[in-house]
C-alpha cells in the first residue's frame, strides 16, 4: 500500500501543471482587465477604467438584457420538455426507452456548427424573420438533453416504491407524483435549470447562425469586439461572463448534490 | 385496491403522453432541420445563392476535390492530435484524483470542471491574450532570456491545438477518472508484489483497466474537436480552415447551402460512425 501511495504521489506535478494550464489563461484575462495600459502586454497600474467603459456602453446593456431574456425563456421551456421527458422515459419498454433516449440526446454529440447551420435552414425556409425568438428556440432545443441527463440521473437514484406506497395509499398518479416524486427530484431540477440558463448564456455558436440583427448577445458582441481589434474592455466583460457563468455552476453543482431527506 | 392491476397500465399510459411535448419540440426543432440538411445536401444551388430542388450527386462528389479534402485531413489529423494530447495530460491527472480521499476527489473533479463550464468564446480570446507576438508567453520566455525573438504563435495550427487540448481535456479527465477510481487497486498491488517493473504494471495491468474510460475520453474529445468551429476561427490563421469553418464560410460567405449541408453532412457522417464504433466496442453509456 505504501509503495502505491507514494508511486502516485510522483503524479502530484504533473497533476498540478494540469490545473496551472487549465487556470492561468483565465487568470491573465482577469488581471489585464484590470490593467491600466491599453495594450495587455505590460501591467501599468490598477485601474477600473474597462469597467467603467462597459457599464458606459448602452449597445452592452441591452445584448445583456437580450442574453438574459433568451437564457431564461430558453430555461423555462427546456425545463419542463426536460424533466416531462426525463419522467415519461422512466416508464417506457426498455427498448423503446434506449431508442428514444439515444434520439433526445443526439444534440449533445452533434457538432454545434451542424445544429446552427440546420436551424438557419429551418428559419429561412420558414420565413421566419431571424431575431430574439428564433435563438431562444434554438437554445430550447439544444437545452432539452442538458436537463434530460441531469433529471434522470436523478429518477435513476429514486426508490421507486415510495411513489408505490403513495398510490397504495389511494393517491392519483398525478397526486403521488406532484407529492412524492417532484419534491424528490426538486434539486435536481433546480441544478439543471441553473445549467441550462448558464449554457444559453454562454452559447455562441448557435445564436451566431440563429440571430438576426436585433438580437445580439453578449457572446455575439464579445466575438465582434475580438473581431475588430484587441482591448482591455474585452478583458473587464469577459472577466464578468467567467464570473457569473462560475457562479451559475456552482449554485447547480451545490443543488445536484443535496442530500433528500426523504 | 381496485385499481392495483389497472392502475399501473394507466400510470404507464400517463408517464409515456408526458414525452410527446419533448419529442414534438426536438421533432420540430432538431431533427426536421437535420432532415432539411440532408434533403439540400442533394439539391443544386441556384443562380443567386438559393437552392434548386433538383436531385443531384453533384455536391458529394466537389467534396472529393483536393483543396476540401485537405481540410477534412487537417480536421482529422487536428483532431487527433488533440485527443492525443489530453490523454497524455489528462492521464496522470485523473489518476492521481482517483486515488485522493473522496472529500479532496470532489475539490478535484469540481476544480476541473469549473473552467470547462465557463464561457468558450472568452477561454479562447484568454489564450489570444497569452499567445500574441507581444502577449504573456513572449514576454516571459524572453524575459526569462529563453529565446531571443518572439515566437509567432498565434494564428498557427499550434494555437489551434493548444486551444483544442485546452477546451476539450475536462472531457478527457471525468471518463477516465471514472475507470480508475472503480478499478481494483489490488490488482496492481498483486503485480508489484511479483515484481513486475513500473512501466509493466502501467502497460498491462492500469491500462487495461482503465481502457472503458481511454475509449470514452478519446471519443468524448475528438468528436467536439473535429467540428470545432470557435478555436480555429478565432486562434487559426487563414489557413487554418477546419471543416466547422469550412461549413460555415460556404453558407453564409458563398452562400453555396447545398454544398454547406453535404460538408456537415459528412462531418456528422463521421461523427456518428465514431460513436457507432464506441457502441459496437461494447462502450458504456456516454452520458
Amino acid at each position: 500500500m505504501k509503495s502505491l501511495a507514494r508511486h502516485r504521489r510522483g503524479l502530484l506535478p504533473a497533476s498540478l501543471a494540469n490545473l496551472v494550464f487549465l487556470y492561468a489563461p483565465i487568470v491573465v484575462l482577469i488581471v489585464f482587465s484590470f490593467n491600466a495600459a491599453r495594450l495587455p502586454t505590460a501591467w501599468e497600474g490598477f485601474s477600473l477604467q474597462w469597467y467603467v467603459l462597459l457599464v458606459r456602453d448602452h449597445a452592452l446593456a441591452a445584448a445583456l438584457q437580450n442574453s438574459v431574456l433568451i437564457a431564461a425563456v430558453s430555461t423555462v421551456i427546456a425545463t419542463l420538455l426536460g424533466v416531462s421527458a426525463a419522467v415519461g422515459l422512466e416508464r417506457l419498454p426498455w427498448r423503446r426507452r434506449v431508442w428514444l433516449e439515444g434520439a433526445l440526446l443526439l444534440p449533445l454529440v452533434i457538432p454545434e456548427v451542424m445544429m446552427g447551420v440546420a436551424l438557419l435552414l429551418l428559419f429561412v425556409l420558414v420565413k421566419m424573420p431571424l431575431g430574439l425568438l428564433t435563438v431562444t428556440i434554438g437554445h430550447a432545443a439544444f437545452n432539452v438533453p442538458v436537463v434530460l441527463v441531469i433529471v434522470r440521473s436523478r429518477l435513476h437514484k429514486l426508490d421507486p416504491q415510495l411513489e408505490e406506497a403513495a398510490r397504495d395509499l389511494g393517491a392519483t398518479p398525478w397526486r403521488a407524483f406532484r407529492r412524492v416524486t417532484l419534491p424528490l427530484l426538486q434539486p435536481a431540477i433546480v441544478g439543471a435549470a441553473l445549467l441550462a440558463f448558464t449554457v444559453s448564456l454562454d452559447d455562441f455558436v448557435v445564436t451566431f447562425f440563429t440571430a438576426g440583427p436585433g438580437a445580439t448577445t453578449l457572446p455575439l458582441k464579445v466575438y465582434s469586439m475580438i473581431k475588430t481589434g484587441i482591448s482591455p474592455e474585452i478583458n473587464a466583460l469577459s472577466t464578468i461572463l467567467v464570473l457569473a457563468s462560475m457562479g451559475l455552476v456552482g449554485l447547480s453543482l451545490l443543488f445536484q448534490r443535496k442530500r433528500v431527506h426523504a | 385496491m381496485t385499481t392495483d392491476s389497472t392502475g399501473s397500465r394507466t400510470n404507464v399510459c400517463h408517464r409515456a403522453w408526458v414525452l410527446v411535448p419533448a419529442l414534438i419540440w426536438m421533432g420540430l426543432f432538431f431533427f426536421l432541420p437535420l432532415l432539411i440538411v440532408l434533403l439540400i445536401s442533394f439539391a443544386s444551388r441556384g443562380t443567386y445563392g438559393g437552392v434548386e430542388w433538383t436531385f443531384t450527386l453533384a455536391n458529394y462528389r466537389d467534396l472529393a476535390d483536393p483543396l476540401y479534402l485537405w481540410i477534412y485531413l487537417r480536421s482529422c489529423a487536428l483532431a487527433l492530435a488533440t485527443t492525443g494530447l489530453c490523454l497524455c495530460l489528462g492521464f496522470p491527472l485523473a489518476y492521481y484524483i482517483a486515488g485522493e480521499p473522496a472529500r479532496r476527489q470532489g475539490i478535484w473533479l469540481m476544480l476541473v470542471l469549473i473552467p470547462f463550464w465557463t464561457n468558450f468564446l472568452v477561454r479562447t480570446y484568454a489564450w489570444m491574450d497569452v499567445l500574441r507576438t507581444d502577449g504573456l508567453l513572449n514576454t516571459v520566455s524572453m524575459g526569462a532570456g529563453l529565446t531571443s525573438d518572439p515566437i509567432e504563435i498565434l494564428y498557427t495550427d499550434a494555437a489551434v491545438l493548444i486551444g483544442l487540448v485546452y477546451g476539450y481535456l475536462p472531457f478527457m479527465v471525468l471518463p477516465l477518472y471514472a475507470a480508475i477510481e472503480r478499478m481494483d487497486r489490488s490488482l496492481i498491488e498483486a503485480a508489484r508484489d511479483l515484481y513486475a517493473p513500473g512501466w509493466a504494471v502501467f502497460v498491462r495491468v492500469i491500462v487495461p483497466l482503465a481502457k472503458p474510460g481511454i475509449v470514452a475520453g478519446c471519443l468524448l474529445v475528438f468528436t467536439p474537436s473535429l467540428g470545432a468551429y470557435i478555436t480555429p476561427d478565432l486562434l487559426g490563421g487563414a489557413r487554418s480552415m477546419m471543416i466547422g469553418n469550412f461549413i460555415q464560410h460556404e453558407y453564409l460567405v458563398v452562400r453555396d447551402w447545398p454544398l454547406g449541408s453535404a460538408a456537415s453532412f459528412v462531418l456528422m457522417a463521421m461523427v456518428s460512425a465514431g460513436v457507432w464504433a464506441y457502441q459496437r466496442a461494447g462502450g458504456e453509456r456516454l452520458l
